[in-house]
């Protein structure tokens, strides 16, 4: 996104949580931009959403600070800063109607009354639930719960909207949906939202950059397409989407490129740049390579770079894709293909050899 | 024709319907038609007269009784549940280990009957009780205080005392199922402690505080074991006078005029209790 600021508005710096003996956050550094989609992503247990409490003030860190808009956030409670929250289970007050709900805050702030009226119906359209201030809580549809938990934090006009797994309780189409509606609305409005979610491929779809804990770090923090094609480790690599992974070994560096030996695929040359930095070569072992990165060859394919020879196991049929589960020789687990399903190609059977067609640039080392 | 769920609906609940009309409904158009009755020396004058209810609204006595009544269990109902909120609150929000053992702590004043509880006053409050001896032992006074027992105080104080678990249990409930993401929300939408707990634990509990202003008002109000143990001459109250009629002065269609009232009365402010509560409450489901 080119026009992004890059203006802090969020600062981590060491920020550390220890309950009792285990140590849930291990120092977090992270700067979010104003303006920016940033989504916290990782298994449960991970931190994220501990994380996300203390931006928002439900918890104290144990160490580090938290500045927000300039602003040092040490024992300034949650009703005091500039972030509003939709929570996971949305919170909606269940004695009180939709406006009355939305416009909660605004009263607590001593908005006259016509102007709470016009604010709420205004966030309630923004949600498209205008003309349902009316209706009592228990009246409503799960999504319309986190319309009405959205519309109630965006009516506050905060600095950061704060989003806790606000999509994992509906159901996928909903949730599809919601996905494209939120970036839409974020991007409009302009406002930092900070999402805490599981779901890697909700993170990809969202967000401007996303931060991938595991265990209570960062284990990388970039844009969604770079840490698809560059992930830092196995681990990330894993998480986000599907990946194969391959032993391998470096044989030698010249001029500019790396010699390496993939047992399963044979023995190639890499760009330089597409080693990363601080990559220590005596330690390569592993390499990575998508399930789309690998084609099997039909007759008439595009030509690649390269072509090993594999014997399909297994396949899983989708609708527009197909996955197979090929062997490659020298190779102990099988790799996965991913093939989009074209007029006119019927699915290889299991038991066929077939020709496995790759490209060096689609290569991710690893440690 | 009834549906088999019906039917088994019907079955279960037959045994306690039963003993119910029985040892309720029964009785309570036994004295209903008793208040429609003479009582002549002997025998009782079957003819229907409203003069019972006359006599009970009109006399001074009865008025009076059934004011100072009402007023003491308003007042014991104040002061129990308004203690009774706070250990409540207590228990819910700020106890995190062991709240089985402190529920279970709340019940111990049950393990004695509440006659022994009643006595166990008169030994606190007497001329020669606790309190009395160990202010005259400290030389705090010289001679023994008598206003504490034989009055309407020592009669509230009795009774908050005896139905405070009764009141705290409820509360405790509603307080419980409070979802506390509620709680966090308020507070990011900018409420502070106070104008959070007005705007959503308390309404949100309301259905529990209604519960035992109900449960505390309605049998202290028919109670006369205490007033009659603790509560001398000004702390006698209605149902002191309902048994008097009903034993000693041998008027059973009065006493059952009298009953027939105070019931009126209290079903009648139950109603308001109740209706002021789910206002208040909101629209809760």
């Amino acid at each position: 996104m080119a026009s992004l600021s890059t203006k802090p508005i969020i600062d981590l710096a060491g920020v550390t949580k220890t309950f009792g003996s285990f140590q849930a956050l291990k120092g977090i550094n992270a700067t979010i931009h104003e303006s920016e989609f940033f989504s916290l992503l990782g298994p449960s247990g991970c931190g994220k959403t501990t994380l996300l409490r203390m931006i928002a003030g439900f918890e104290t860190p144990t160490d580090g600070t938290i500045v927000i808009a300039g602003e040092d956030m040490a024992g300034v409670p949650a009703n005091r800063r500039p972030t509003n929250m939709v929570f996971q289970s949305y919170a909606i007050f269940p004695h009180l109607c939709v406006a009355e709900n939305v416009g909660y805050g605004l009263k607590t702030r001593k908005t006259p009354k016509a102007e709470i009226a016009r604010e709420v119906e205004q966030a309630l359209q923004m949600v498209d639930l205008g003309g349902l201030g009316s209706r009592a809580a228990h009246e409503l549809s799960g999504g319309q719960r986190q319309r009405v938990a959205l519309a109630r934090a965006l009516v506050m006009k905060p600095k950061v909207v704060l989003l806790d797994e606000p999509l994992s309780a509906l159901d996928k189409q909903l949730r599809d949906q919601m996905q494209v509606e939120l970036r839409q609305l974020q991007q409009r409005l302009g406002i930092t939202f900070i999402l805490v979610t599981h779901d890697q491929e909700e993170a990809l779809t969202m967000s401007d950059r996303i931060a991938v804990m595991f265990d209570g770090r960062i284990a990388q923090l970039a844009s969604p397409e770079e840490l698809y094609r560059r992930p830092v480790d196995r681990r990330v690599a894993s998480f986000i989407g599907v990946m194969n992974f391959l032993d391998a070994r470096a044989t030698g560096r010249m001029n500019g490129h790396l010699a390496l030996d993939i047992p399963a695929l044979g023995s190639i040359e890499l760009s330089s740049a597409q080693v990363p930095e601080g990559l220590d070569l005596r330690n390569l072992e592993t390499i990575g390579i998508r399930p789309e990165m690998l084609t099997i060859l039909f007759e008439g394919s595009e030509q690649t770079e390269h072509v090993a020879r594999g014997e399909v196991t297994g396949t899983a049929y989708y609708g527009d894709m197909t996955y197979y589960s090929v062997r490659l020789p020298g190779h102990a687990e099988d790799v996965t293909i991913s093939m989009r399903n074209t007029a006119g190609r019927s699915i290889v059977p299991p038991g066929s050899e077939v020709p496995v067609g790759w490209g060096a640039d689609s290569i991710v080392l690893f440690q | 024709m009834l549906t088999g769920e019906r039917r088994q609906g019907l079955a279960l609940i037959s045994p306690t319907l039963l003993y119910s009309l029985l040892m309720l409904a029964a009785p309570l158009v036994m004295v209903l038609t008793f208040s429609f009755w003479t009582q002549n020396y002997l025998d009782l004058d079957t003819t229907l007269t409203l003069d019972n209810y006359r006599e009970a609204w009109t006399k001074p006595i009865y008025r009076a009784l059934l004011l100072r009544s009402l007023n003491i269990s308003l007042i014991v109902t104040a002061v129990t549940v308004g203690l009774a909120f706070p250990i409540a609150y207590y228990l819910s929000f700020h106890v995190k280990q062991r709240k089985a053992l402190w529920l279970f702590l709340i019940t111990v004043p049950f393990w004695t009957s509440y006659l022994l509880r009643v006595f166990l006053w008169k030994v606190i409050l007497g001329y020669n009780g606790v309190l009395n001896t160990a202010f005259t032992g400290l030389g705090i006074i010289d001679e023994p205080l008598t206003f504490l027992l034989y009055n309407a105080n020592a009669v509230v104080l009795t009774l908050a005392h005896a139905w405070a678990p009764f009141a705290i249990l409820p509360i405790f409930v509603a307080l419980e199922k409070i979802d506390r993401s509620l709680l966090e929300a308020a507070e990011d939408l900018g409420d502070g402690p106070v104008r959070r707990f007005f705007r959503i634990t308390l309404p949100l509990a309301m259905p529990g505080v209604v519960a035992s202003t109900l449960i505390v008002l309605i049998p202290t109000i028919g109670d006369f074991i205490t007033p009659k143990l603790v509560g001398g001459t000004d702390g006698l109250m209605i149902a002191n006078m309902i048994q008097i009629q009903f034993g000693k002065a041998n008027n059973a269609p009065l006493g059952a005029a009298l009953a027939i009232t105070s019931m009126l009365i209290v079903a009648s402010i139950s109603a308001v209790i109740f209706l002021l509560g789910k206002r208040f409450g909101g629209k809760v489901q």
